[in-house]
């Protein structure tokens, strides 16, 4: 695993979302209240605009969620997956906090 | 196939037949040519006494006016018919216009009678039928002095009370021993006539008019009754009854009723081929109905055959009457005086309460026949339906259903029609509602039609629902049971400062992006917080949180604000400039503004530090909240101009700039009637007048256009804003998440009367509270973009990535056309569904 460090755990409030660049990805990093971190690709695949990390966080029927501010479909922040649209999902990228700082690895 | 329609008169009746043969016409085989006499289309005139109050002919306007734009639809305002040569199938106009016609429809209507007294032709006596007359008698009337309305029938003791308002002291003569005589029996009328005392106009029952006398200015001075009283006036209005306008008989060679009118059968067709007869002129069968629903079945019968939809007939009268005079409700219905053989009455009168109700029954008191109602006609909507049906409860449970069992829609058999105004019947509403086509009320007005004329029968629709056990949740969301104006009012109670707070206490789980930005919302109205200050930031839509408005590609577009549209030239350049330097898209919006493009989020504190150093501030496009008031330019520069619109757009705008709400405000302010500004097309729109503002309220474009309706009239500039201050701040405080103005007016029982009663008129008291409130909003005004420049935290959050704040996005690519970016072709990684249009829950239902 290549972890690269994105942020300090404070750059990133809790239910709320962050773009970053990794290794030419871009990737949204977000915080529940739970205090949980998750990260996702930032592309909105129904959109194609990098758009996800600006999305409202909250939670559909006990699963945190990512709402696409383009056009509000609902992503699991766990598992990438549109809760509108069984057929799309996003890409989901291991991380992890260090030291009071936010991780991302790439394969 | 190609074929003329000549249709004589444009009043309700014909204005009616004009828009049922149009909607059973698609293929447009008719042509059609309407005469109207009077200058104007046809208007409402059941609300005619509306006008003399309210002073708006707008408020008037029928429905269906789009027939007016069809080719297809020819109408002549200001021209009557001389003759018609059944011969040669053509009328004369009185412009001198022959017309052929292969179908002929007489809807000349009726004129006032007049009875034959000496004087009566004197200046000072007026009819009451059309806009003019009431013109002439505004016109004619005088504060404080005696007025007098001769006929004590509806449409007497509506011009009664129309003088009243214009602040005379009206009195009534009326022949018959009480009001209303077709209407109401003695009992009844005694109870009226009280009522009617009480509300400071003087009636004289069993008198008639024995002279009217001439002054020294040669109209009239006094009149004389035949039971010897005086009465000193210069104003006399003719409201006796009506005779039907049949002057064309001879020349058509069409046979008239014994009591006048063009003589036709049930099926509206005189004797002559190809020629009919609706409305108030027609004798069906001899007789003549004076009323509108009566000739709204007529013309939907003729409709029908002139639509090849078979030969539909009129199918009798309903001459069911309720008459809204304030403070007095009468109604009457079926057989109200007890005529039919053997007919039995229920009597029940209360003359502490002046209230008088009765029920006449059949001869073994088993079916419902007809009824009168003074004082208090709630009953009226379910009784009415329940003529010449067997009784479904005792006679006093219909009357007094509250105090026990009975009444209400439950009672009504299926096929009782519920709406007379569009003859809908309970089994035609029951049957959307089942069919899960409506939901609410605003539902079955659009399906059925139903409510949507003059609106008396909204309360059954409401009870039939119910009756169906259509629960309306109004919860905002899962996590939030509560609508948004409930959350509204408990975060004013209870002081919550935080949506976490708010959640936990009355909602669960963590929010999603319906109820976050509508708590924004809630919060930002309540205190002078930032938008993005701590917690509050992540409730935010992209485009609040950015305060910007994100395009398709991800980039976000930039509005500054231009009060009314008034921008000085070095403001524009200063514009110009930034857009050239940043390398926008420009584009000028529909609300006098400049939109500039194209800006990646991490550029979005750069271009607003150039604008706010040269005075701009954050236009709001991104919000719920007030966007524009659009402006003509007023009399400063328009010749036609009658006030300053411009001044007023300024002072509105930057009155209400910031404030949020539950959509999007929009707003216009004309100079002159002319109405450049398109203010009607605005959820609150403002148009000068001679004597100062007219105020509309509930209007927009979109999906959906609505136009404004009049709220209030002739105002001063200080009246104006005080009366927007209350608006506003009751919209805000009350309507639902992304319910515009125009919805939320409607989502009351009384529409715009409602919101008229509160903001105007103060019924709930709470006009002051929602001044202050709208005070501390304008105080507390700070330009959310000035904050953010000023606040390194703020500032942070606008870079493209957390970790390379400077380094652009590579998924926004742009291409060039007519020397301008736009957004480059994306080509989708995965060619799923878009939108939330496919969403299963949507396509199941």
């Amino acid at each position: 695993m290549n972890w690269q460090r994105i942020c300090s755990e404070s750059d990133l409030p809790t239910e709320f979302g962050v773009a970053a660049l990794v290794d030419g990805h871009t990737v949204a990093v977000f915080r529940t209240a739970a205090d949980e971190v998750y990260a996702l690709g930032n592309v909105d695949p129904f959109s194609g605009a990098g758009v996800i990390s600006r999305g409202i966080v909250g939670d559909r029927d006990g699963e945190p969620t990512v709402s696409s501010p383009m056009h509000k479909q609902a992503f699991s922040l766990r598992s990438g997956q549109c809760l509108d649209d069984p057929e799309t999902r996003l890409p989901t990228y291991p991380v992890r906090r260090r030291a009071e700082t936010i991780e991302i690895a790439t394969s | 196939m190609n074929r003329t329609l000549v249709v004589i008169g444009h009043g309700m009746v014909g204005h009616r037949l004009v828009e049922e043969v149009r909607e059973r016409d698609p293929e447009r085989h008719w042509r059609i040519v309407v005469l109207g006499e009077e200058p104007i289309p046809a208007y409402d005139r059941v609300g005619l006494s509306a006008y003399m109050t309210e002073a708006a002919a707008e408020e008037l306007v029928l429905s269906g006016q789009e027939v007016h734009r069809d080719e297809r639809v020819r109408l002549c305002t200001g021209v009557g018919a001389e003759r018609v040569d059944p011969q040669a199938s053509t009328v004369l106009t009185t412009d001198g216009e022959s017309i052929h016609y292969d179908a002929l429809v007489l809807a000349t209507g009726s004129r006032p009678f007049v009875p034959p007294v000496e004087g009566a032709e004197l200046p000072g006596c007026h009819v009451y039928r059309t806009l003019d007359d009431l013109d002439g008698i505004r016109a004619a009337s005088e504060t404080g002095a005696e007025g007098v309305v001769v006929g004590g029938g509806l449409l007497g003791l509506e011009a009664a009370d129309a003088l009243r308002e214009l602040g005379m002291r009206p009195h009534v003569v009326e022949l018959a021993p009480r009001l209303m005589p077709v209407q109401v029996d003695e009992g009844g009328g005694a109870v009226l006539g009280r009522l009617v005392g009480e509300l400071g106009i003087e009636v004289h029952t069993g008198a008639a008019v024995d002279s009217v006398h001439k002054g020294p200015h040669g109209g009239v001075s006094a009149v004389s009754l035949t039971d010897g009283t005086v009465i000193y006036t210069d104003l006399l209005v003719f409201s006796a009854g009506i005779r039907p306008r049949d002057e064309l008989a001879e020349s058509a060679g069409l046979e008239r009723g014994q009591r006048g009118g063009y003589l036709v059968d049930n099926g509206c067709r005189t004797g002559q081929p190809g020629v009919w007869a609706i409305g108030e002129c027609a004798a069906v069968d001899g007789r003549c109905h004076g009323l509108v629903a009566p000739g709204y079945q007529m013309a939907s019968a003729v409709a029908d055959q002139l639509t090849g939809r078979g030969d539909t007939e009129f199918g009798g009268a309903d001459e069911a009457t309720k008459l809204k005079l304030v403070g007095v409700d009468v109604a009457s219905f079926g057989d109200a005086h007890g005529r039919s053989d053997g007919a039995l009455e229920v009597t029940y009168a209360n003359n502490a309460a002046g209230t008088y109700a009765k029920l006449v029954l059949d001869d073994d008191a088993s079916t419902l026949l007809g009824g009168v109602l003074v004082g208090d006609a709630e009953t009226y909507n379910t009784l009415r339906p329940l003529v010449g049906k067997p009784l479904p409860a005792a006679p006093e449970q219909l009357l007094f259903p509250d105090a026990g069992g009975g009444g209400g829609t439950g009672a009504l058999p299926d096929d009782a029609t519920v709406c007379s105004c569009h003859n809908v019947s309970k089994a035609d509403i029951a049957g959307v509602i089942s069919s899960g086509r409506a939901e609410d009320v605003a539902a079955i007005k659009s399906c059925t039609k139903a409510g949507t004329g003059c609106g008396s029968c909204v309360p059954m629709l409401k009870g039939l629902l119910d009756e169906a056990g259509v629960v309306t949740s109004n919860a905002l969301c899962e996590h939030f049971p509560r609508s948004r104006s409930e959350l509204f009012e408990i975060v004013r109670a209870t002081g919550v400062e935080s949506f976490s707070e708010l959640i936990s206490r009355y909602g669960t789980g963590r929010g999603c992006d319906i109820c976050k930005p509508a708590v924004a919302s809630i919060l930002a109205g309540l205190s002078d917080a930032h938008i993005l200050d701590d917690e509050q930031a992540t409730l935010q839509d992209t485009n609040d949180r950015f305060l910007a408005n994100m395009q398709r590609n991800g980039t976000y577009s930039v509005v500054p604000r231009v009060p009314a549209g008034e921008i000085t030239p070095d403001k524009l350049i200063t514009l110009g400039q930034v857009a050239t330097e940043f390398g926008l898209y420009t584009k000028i919006t529909g609300g006098q503004r400049v939109d500039m493009f194209g800006a990646r989020v991490e550029q979005l504190p750069e271009i607003w530090r150039r604008l706010v150093d040269a005075g701009f501030e954050s236009g709001h496009a991104y919000g719920k909240a007030l966007r524009t008031v659009k402006s003509c330019v007023g009399t400063d520069w328009c010749r036609f101009g009658v006030q300053d619109s411009v001044s007023m757009a300024v002072r509105l705008e930057l009155r209400y700039r910031g404030l949020r709400a539950p959509h999007k405000i929009k707003a216009g302010v004309s100079g002159c009637a002319r109405e450049c500004a398109e203010a009607r097309s605005k959820d609150f729109g403002v148009i000068a007048t001679e004597k100062g503002w007219n105020l509309y309220v509930g209007g927009n474009g979109g999906f959906a256009p609505r136009h404004a309706g009049l709220l209030a009239s002739d105002l001063d500039d200080e009246r104006l804003v005080v009366l927007l201050d209350r608006f506003l701040m009751f919209y805000v405080r009350t309507a639902e998440r992304l319910q515009r103005t125009a919805g939320w007016i409607e989502s009351f029982d009384s529409g715009l009367e409602h919101v008229r009663a509160v903001v105007v008129d103060d019924v709930l008291g709470i006009a002051s509270d929602l001044e202050e409130a709208m005070a501390r909003h304008i105080a507390d005004y700070t330009d959310e973009w000035a904050a953010v420049l000023g606040d390194g935290e703020k500032l942070s959050r606008f870079v493209s990535f957390v970790n390379a704040p400077e380094a652009p996005d590579p998924t926004i690519e742009f291409t060039e056309e007519r020397g301008q970016i736009r957004p480059a072709p994306i080509d989708l990684p995965t060619p799923a569904a878009r939108g939330r249009e496919f969403s299963s829950e949507e396509v199941s239902a």
